[in-house]
């Protein structure tokens, strides 16, 4: 009697160790300001292509997940300090990234950036173009000739469009597909769009390696069956590149 | 909300603002007003807790601990609020780990520090893993009281300090010749006295703290400007069933009442408190109101 | 690039001097002390000015409170209470907005939209209204006596005010006036962080810092480098102030000094 109650102990215990040292609970982190990757919706909650994606992906990794909201400035220090176990926010692929945290595969396909001005003849080159501040796009700007003019969020970018203070914006090609749709003709996209990032994963911590094992099977499986394939064309329109 | 908000497209206008006004995230938007309502009203009394072990640690005796407390004053006052905000919570939520790992898991072997990462066990998470969505949240608003209670606090520190000094010289030897001891002296004359020298620099403070509030967002609550900022920014018909401009004008100048309410309230208040305070002082103050009751 | 190369590259970066491209990869120590230094150049204009321009506003503010007259006195009690009773934050929205709308207008309001204008006039505006609420309080608090012995002299209007009201005004007010510019360095942290845009990559310290914040994705080298760089300020501030009011007060033998720095305490 008394060694069962105690190996029932110990079975409890080794138990809920088995439980933390796993990841009972993953905590999802994004943005929440960048749709359609991810943004939030009337009902005030997290939603968008990458909401979908990653409660799919974790219901294929028989994992539990929940969104966390944190600022785009200080999601990869949040992370990397542990407050949550993954980003999944539209983050491009990039060596800089690479080097401080672990992407998964991509989930997106890499993405080109565009121009969008009010009018056929923005110059792209030597003139104002709007990005926001500490993003891919605003570093290349600021490395081609023309003037760069940074603004703390996207939103803003556009009213620098709409209201005269900068030429045209930089930004990722979808982001911008619905604000030039909407406009009414105001905007349009000019000059060709540039490829940069090499595509967008998740972001997880490098000593995670297990984690990303799983993740990574999971979006193979997706990419598989044309699951992914359904939800991109689903959140970015028949245009979008495919698996 | 309503009923009829199923297709706001078909609504009129006063329906359709009724049904706008009160979806999912204007819930949100709602709640975080009464979210900072509660900060302030729990980081004030804190901060002041905090601002008066600075001051006493400042004009205490012991040479260590008075330059300890000049220098918290010195260093925190120095610094922009911004600036603290952008890299403290994340020091204090690892140091709060860091100290409970050393605790719980001794047996631990691997560095706490690997590149950028900072990794400590499961158990000694805050808050661990698989809590519930709250208690992060509960942790999170308590990170943000602390780290507003240490910059105010230092602010506050430097306001009681100077109280207390004000305090004339005149009533503490009154107290001695009276024969309290000296700790007798500190809690029962000059604490009593110093608040009246302290209130103006105090109630500034107290503002100062109201219009710090749209900085909580770095800290990682989801305040009212974070709020106004996400509703009143385009909204395309694709994402969202009450597609508008953008109307962050609008937004901002509600909160703008609200922080000009906020503001004349806390005048009002101060004002009474401080007509309370100085009854019977020893100040010019007092000394008014001395008069105006004996004629 | 030694450190000394880095110097000569970057220490007049965010006025647009120096090398265009910003440091990619490797950041150094000394990079980040460069170039968040060459943004506090910012600060400092941006302190300076609105608070030398501000401190005439001010008196005005404080005098036009004080008025008898409602006429001069609401406009001024008015204008106090908005700009004391809503963050910065959001007074940096609205001029911007304002500023955008009327550069549609008139061609006139260009610079407006920039931060070394459209900024500098909301600190500008700010710090008026906070250091006229402080002079304000000072003047109330002039003592009965030094204005009657004005009188005694034949003293009367703006002689009255120029060499009686108006030191006295300062020597009380200056310990809380102190404060209010180290507020106000403060505040200048705040222009490129969520208002107005940053052009070419030309910022304050604080868009410096967040830049490497953001390359390293280390934020606990930048931003204590920026909080070192504003306690200096911060000192020399209070170093400056300081030797000011030695000056205000220098009619006072220096054993009294320390006496009408406490009592103002006690009248504000």
């Amino acid at each position: 009697m008394k060694s069962i109650l105690l190996s029932t102990v110990a079975v409890a215990i080794t138990a809920t160790f088995a439980m933390a040292d796993g990841h009972s609970v993953v905590r999802m982190g994004t943005e929440g300001a960048y749709a359609p990757y991810n943004f939030i919706n009337d009902a005030g909650e997290i939603d968008g292509f990458e909401r979908e994606v990653g409660d799919e992906l974790c219901l294929r990794a028989e994992l539990t997940c929940e969104w966390v909201k944190n600022d785009w400035d200080s999601i990869i220090p949040n992370l990397v300090s542990g407050n949550y176990d993954t980003i999944i926010a539209g983050m491009s692929i990039t060596a800089e990234r690479d080097e401080v945290i672990d992407f998964t595969q991509d989930y997106y396909p890499p993405t080109a950036s565009a121009y969008v001005a009010g009018s056929e003849d923005a110059d792209l080159e030597g003139g104002v173009v709007a990005a926001q501040t500490a993003t891919i796009q605003a570093g290349y700007i600021a490395e081609s000739g023309a003037t760069l003019v940074e603004f703390a969020t996207p939103e803003e970018t556009i009213a620098a469009v709409r209201n005269g203070e900068a030429d045209a914006v930089f930004a990722d090609r979808d982001f911008l597909v619905p604000m030039v749709e909407e406009s009414g003709g105001d905007l349009l996209f000019v000059g060709e769009p540039v490829p940069l990032g090499g595509g967008v994963g998740m972001g997880l911590r490098e000593s995670d390696a297990e984690l990303r094992g799983k993740f990574d099977a999971a979006i193979t499986s997706m990419k598989e069956d044309g699951t992914l394939n359904e939800l991109l064309v689903k959140w970015f329109g028949d245009e979008v590149a495919t698996y | 909300m309503f009923s009829y908000c199923a297709d706001p497209n078909t609504l009129d206008t006063v329906r359709w603002f009724s049904c706008y006004l009160t979806t999912g995230v204007h819930m949100s938007f709602y709640a975080s007003f009464i979210k900072v309502l509660a900060l302030l009203a729990v980081t004030a009394p804190v901060a002041l807790g905090v601002g008066f072990l600075g001051a006493m640690a400042a004009r205490s005796d012991l040479l260590p601990v008075s330059l300890l407390g000049k220098s918290y004053i010195a260093i925190v006052r120095g610094v922009p609020d911004v600036a603290f905000f952008l890299f403290f919570v994340i020091a204090l939520d690892q140091m709060f780990e860091y100290v409970r790992h050393r605790a719980i898991c001794p047996d631990w072997t691997q560095p706490v520090r690997q590149g950028s990462e900072f990794l400590v066990c499961a158990q000694a998470k805050l808050p661990l893993g698989n809590a519930a969505e709250w208690v992060h949240e509960t942790y999170g608003f308590l990170l943000a009281v602390i780290t507003f209670a240490i910059v105010f606090g230092a602010f506050a520190a430097n306001v009681l300090f100077g109280g207390m000094r004000a305090v004339p010289r005149a009533q503490l030897e009154t107290a001695e010749a009276y024969g309290m001891s000296r700790r007798q002296t500190f809690w029962r004359v000059l604490v009593p006295q110093m608040w009246v020298y302290a209130l103006p620099g105090l109630s500034n403070l107290w503002m100062v703290l109201i219009k710090a509030t749209p900085l909580l967002f770095l800290l990682g609550i989801e305040d009212i400007v974070y709020w106004a900022r996400e509703l009143g920014g385009t909204k395309t018909s694709r994402f969202s069933s009450y597609p508008h401009g953008d109307w962050r004008m609008w937004y901002f100048l509600g909160l703008l009442a609200f922080y000009l309410m906020m503001t004349r309230v806390s005048e009002i208040v101060l004002e009474r408190l401080m007509q309370r305070l100085t009854h019977g002082q020893a100040t010019t103050g007092g000394e008014k109101q001395r008069k105006r009751v004996a004629a | 690039m030694s450190c000394w190369e880095t110097i000569q590259a970057y220490a007049l970066r965010s006025v647009g001097f120096g090398e265009r491209l910003l440091p990619r990869s490797d950041f150094t120590i000394c990079e980040h002390f460069t170039l968040i230094g060459s943004g506090m150049i910012w600060n400092v204009y941006f302190g300076i000015v609105a608070l030398i321009s501000g401190f005439f506003l001010a008196t005005l503010l404080a005098v036009g409170k004080a008025s008898s007259r409602a006429l001069y006195r609401k406009p001024a009690e008015w204008f106090i209470f908005i700009f004391r009773g809503s963050p910065l934050f959001i007074q940096f929205f609205f001029a911007y907005f304002l500023f955008l709308n009327l550069k549609r207008t008139n061609d006139f309001f260009d610079p407006f939209t920039a931060a070394w204008l459209g900024a500098l006039i909301v600190l500008f505006l700010n710090t008026a209204a906070y250091s006229g609420e402080i002079f304000y309080g000072a003047l109330r608090s002039i003592p009965k006596g030094d204005v009657e012995a004005a009188d005694a002299y034949g003293l009367s209007g703006w002689s009255r005010f120029r060499r009686v009201v108006w030191p006295t005004m300062l020597r009380l007010a200056w310990p809380a006036y102190t404060n209010e510019a180290i507020f106000l360095f403060h505040a200048t942290a705040l222009v490129f962080f969520s208002s107005f845009p940053a052009w070419q990559q030309r910022g304050d310290a604080l868009y410096y810092a967040s830049h490497f914040a953001d390359k390293t994705f280390n934020p606990f080298v930048p931003y204590p480098i920026l909080a070192f760089y504003f306690i200096l300020c911060s000192l020399a501030i209070i170093g400056v102030f300081g030797l000011i009011n030695r000056r205000l007060n220098r009619h006072l033998p220096a054993n009294t000094r320390q006496k009408i720095k406490l009592r103002m305490n006690l009248i504000r």
